[in-house]
C-alpha cells in the first residue's frame, strides 16, 4: 500500500516495486469481474447453453428421429450430423460468449455512464486493463465451449464420435480461439456505440458463424470454389477447423499447423485492432 | 511542490480547433485546498483529466508527487484519487463492492480492503447503504461514495471536478464538510467549480482561469483585496431630488471607491463599512429610503474585474 507520504519514487528503481503491484491491480480487476459473474451465473449459464441445447436437441435429436425423406434421418448421411457440428457448436459458443463477455459490457460502459473510469484509473498500464477484459472473456468462452461437450454425448440420437486424443492441441486451440473471441469482442466493444451493437451483431457476427464452417467442414466446400477460398479470412473457420482437429479427428480438418498459425495471426491482428479502439476510448 | 503543472497546453483539433488549456502554470503544496474556478468550458475539467493521466497534453507536464503522468501514467495513478464530473460508479457492485474492489485495484489485501472499506462507509455515514446499488442513491449520496472511493487507497492527492454540481444545498454543506475532513489527513485537494462560495469558502488558494489561461491567482483574501472588490451598497430611494449633490459628497470620502445614481436609487462602491453605513443611512434618508441591500466583497465581483463578464453568464 503507498502511503501518502510515499514521495521518494524515482524511476528507476521503481519497477521491481511495480510488477508487484501491477499484478495485484490485474488480479482485483479479475475478481470484480468474477464477482459481477457470480451474481449473474444462472443467467449466464442459460445464455450460453441454450443455443447449442436447442441446435443439438433439433437437429440432432428431433430431425433423425422424423425419418421419411428427411437426409438428417439417422443413418442417411454419410456421418452423422452430430459429430459434424459438435466442434462447430463449440466454436459458436465460443464466439458469443466472447461477445457478451468483453463487447457487451465494454460498449456500454464506455456510454454516458463512463463506468469503466475507475478501472481505467487503477495502477496498471491500459492495455494490462484490456488484456484483463480479454482473458476474464477467455476463461468464460472455455466454460461455454466445454459445456456443449456433455450436451453433445446425451442429446443426439446417434452417439457422437468424439475422440479427443490429443490433449495439448485440444488446450492449445481452446486457449486461441477464446482469446481471439475477447479480442473481435474488444474491437466491437470499443468502436460501436451501445445503440448499433445490435445492429452489429445481425450484419457482422452472425454472417461470420454461419459462414464460419460451424455446420460442415470446411473440406467439404470443394465444390464451391470462391466460398472456400473466401472464409479463409473469416477467423471463426480456424476455431471450428482447430477444434475439429482436437475433438472430432475423424472428421476431415485443415492441418494443425495451418489452423494454429492462422489463429495466431487473427489474434494478433484483432488485438492489436482491440488495444488500439480500447486506447482510443480512454485516452482523448 | 505536490503538484506541478508546466506551460500546459492542450489543443483539440477537429472540424473546429479549440484551444481548451492555453499555457497553464500551478504548483500545489501538500496538504492546500486549490480551487480552479471558471466558467463553463474554460478548460478546467481538461486540466484535471490530463493531470489524472486520461487525456495526453499537447505540451507541457505535469508531476504528481514528482512522477511525471504522460511517461509514468500507471505509477502516477497511484497518487491519484478523482471525482470525475459525472457519476462514474460501478453499477454493477454495490457500495460496498465499489469501495472493497477499487481497493483490491490498487494492490489492498482481501482483509485490508474490507477494513478499509468499513471504515469509509462510517466515515461517509454510508454504512446503512452499503448493499445498495448506486442507480438507488441520490446523486448526493452518489457524490459521497464517489468521494470515499477516490480517497480509498489513500492518494497525495484528489482531484474533484465540480462536486457539488447538481446538490442541493443541504447535500452540498455535506459535500463541503467531506472535503474540509480531508484536510486532517493531509490529503491535498484540486477542486473545480464555478460556484464563488464553493472557492471562496472551501480554498486556501484560488486560481481563476478563462479561455485556457490563469487569470489571477492567491488565496481568495488576496484576489479580493488585490483585484479591488468593493462592497456594494445599493440603496433604493423614493425621490431622486437633489441627488447629484449627494453623489458628489459621497464620491470624495476617501473610503468610497464609487458612487453613481441609479434609475431607482444609488449605488456605492467602497472598501470597508464601518462607520459609511450610518452615514449612508442618514444621508439617504432625506430622500426616503425604502431598501438597502449590501453585497459583500466575493470572488464574482472579482471575475467581473478581470473578464469583464458575469461568471454565471
Ligand atoms: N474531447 C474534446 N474534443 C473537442 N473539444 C473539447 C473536448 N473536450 C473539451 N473540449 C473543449 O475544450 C474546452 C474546455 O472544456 P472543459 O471541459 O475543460 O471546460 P470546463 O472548464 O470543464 O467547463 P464546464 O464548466 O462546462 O465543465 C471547451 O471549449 C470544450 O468544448
Ligand atoms: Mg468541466
Amino acid at each position: 500500500m503507498n502511503s501518502s507520504s510515499n514521495l521518494q519514487h524515482g524511476n528507476s528503481h521503481a519497477s521491481a516495486l511495480d510488477s508487484g503491484i501491477f499484478f495485484k491491480a490485474f488480479l482485483g480487476l479479475l475478481l470484480r469481474d468474477l464477482r459481477v459473474l457470480t451474481r449473474e451465473f444462472l443467467p449466464f449459464l442459460l445464455r450460453v447453453g441454450m443455443q447449442p441445447l436447442l441446435f443439438l436437441f433439433v437437429f440432432t435429436f428431433i430431425l433423425p428421429r422424423m425419418g421419411g425423406g428427411n437426409p438428417l434421418a439417422a443413418g442417411g448421411g454419410k456421418t452423422d450430423f452430430g459429430t459434424i457440428i459438435l466442434p462447430g457448436l463449440m466454436a459458436v459458443a465460443i464466439m458469443f460468449s466472447g461477445i457478451a463477455a468483453v463487447a457487451l459490457p465494454l460498449s456500454s460502459e464506455f456510454g454516458i455512464t463512463r463506468e469503466i473510469d475507475d478501472r481505467v484509473m487503477c495502477p496498471l498500464p491500459l492495455w494490462a486493463v484490456a488484456l484483463e477484459k480479454v482473458c476474464f472473456s477467455a476463461m468464460q468462452s472455455i466454460i461455454a465451449a466445454l459445456l456443449v461437450i456433455p450436451m453433445a454425448i446425451y442429446i443426439p440420437a446417434v452417439p457422437v464420435r468424439a475422440d479427443i486424443s490429443n490433449w495439448f492441441l485440444l488446450a492449445l486451440v481452446l486457449v486461441l480461439a477464446s482469446l481471439l473471441a475477447g479480442s473481435l469482442g474488444l474491437v466491437i466493444g470499443s468502436t460501436v456505440n451501445p445503440r448499433q451493437i445490435g445492429l452489429v451483431f445481425s450484419i457482422i457476427v452472425v454472417p461470420i458463424t454461419f459462414l464460419g464452417c460451424v455446420y460442415y467442414p470446411w473440406a467439404w466446400l470443394d465444390k464451391i470454389k470462391w466460398l472456400k477460398i473466401a472464409v479463409l479470412f473469416n477467423p471463426i473457420v480456424y476455431m471450428s477447423e482447430g477444434l475439429r482437429a482436437a475433438v472430432t479427428p475423424s472428421i476431415a480438418h485443415m492441418p494443425w499447423w495451418a489452423i494454429l498459425t492462422a489463429l495466431v495471426f487473427f489474434l494478433a491482428a484483432l488485438g492489436r485492432w482491440g488495444l488500439k479502439g480500447f486506447l482510443g476510448r480512454v485516452l482523448s | 511542490m505536490i503538484v506541478e503543472i508546466q506551460h500546459l497546453t492542450k489543443i483539440y483539433e477537429s472540424k473546429l480547433r479549440v484551444v481548451a488549456v492555453d499555457g497553464i502554470d500551478l504548483e500545489l503544496e501538500q496538504g492546500e485546498i486549490f480551487g480552479l474556478l471558471g466558467p463553463n468550458g474554460a478548460g478546467k475539467t481538461t486540466t484535471i483529466s490530463i493531470a489524472t493521466t486520461r487525456t495526453l497534453p499537447t505540451s507541457g507536464t505535469v508531476r504528481i508527487a514528482g512522477v511525471d503522468v504522460v511517461r509514468h501514467p500507471a505509477h502516477a495513478r497511484r497518487h491519484i484519487g478523482v471525482v470525475p464530473q459525472f457519476n462514474t460508479l460501478d453499477r454493477s457492485l454495490t457500495v460496498y463492492e465499489n469501495l472493497y474492489y477499487h481497493c483490491r485495484y490498487f494492490g489492498f489485501s482481501h482483509g485490508h480492503a474490507r477494513a478499509r472499506s468499513l471504515e469509509l462507509l462510517e466515515q461517509f455515514l454510508l454504512t446503512e447503504r452499503k448493499d445498495v446499488y448506486p442507480a438507488q442513491l441520490s446523486g448526493g449520496l452518489g457524490q459521497r461514495v464517489q468521494i470515499a472511493r477516490a480517497i480509498a487507497h489513500r492518494p497525495t492527492v484528489l482531484f474533484l471536478d465540480e462536486p457539488s454540481a447538481g446538490l442541493d444545498p443541504q447535500s452540498r454543506m455535506a459535500m463541503w464538510s467531506a472535503v474540509e475532513g480531508l484536510r486532517k489527513e493531509g490529503i491535498t485537494v484540486l477542486l473545480t467549480t464555478h460556484y464563488m462560495e464553493e472557492a471562496d469558502s472551501l480554498s486556501d488558494r484560488v486560481a481563476i482561469i478563462d479561455h485556457g489561461r490563469v487569470l489571477a491567482l492567491g488565496t481568495p483574501e488576496k484576489l479580493k483585496q488585490t483585484y479591488g472588490a468593493e462592497t456594494v451598497f445599493d440603496l433604493k430611494l423614493k425621490s431622486r431630488e437633489g441627488l447629484e449633490a449627494a453623489v458628489a459628497t459621497l464620491k470624495a470620502r476617501p473610503d468610497v471607491r464609487g458612487a453613481e445614481a441609479t434609475a431607482d436609487g444609488l449605488r456605492v462602491m467602497a472598501v470597508a463599512q464601518d462607520g459609511l453605513l450610518p452615514d449612508l443611512v442618514q444621508e439617504a434618508a432625506r430622500f426616503g429610503l425604502r431598501d438597502l441591500t449590501i453585497a459583500e466583497p466575493s470572488l464574482e465581483t472579482v471575475f467581473i474585474h478581470l473578464t469583464g463578464r458575469d461568471l454565471r453568464e
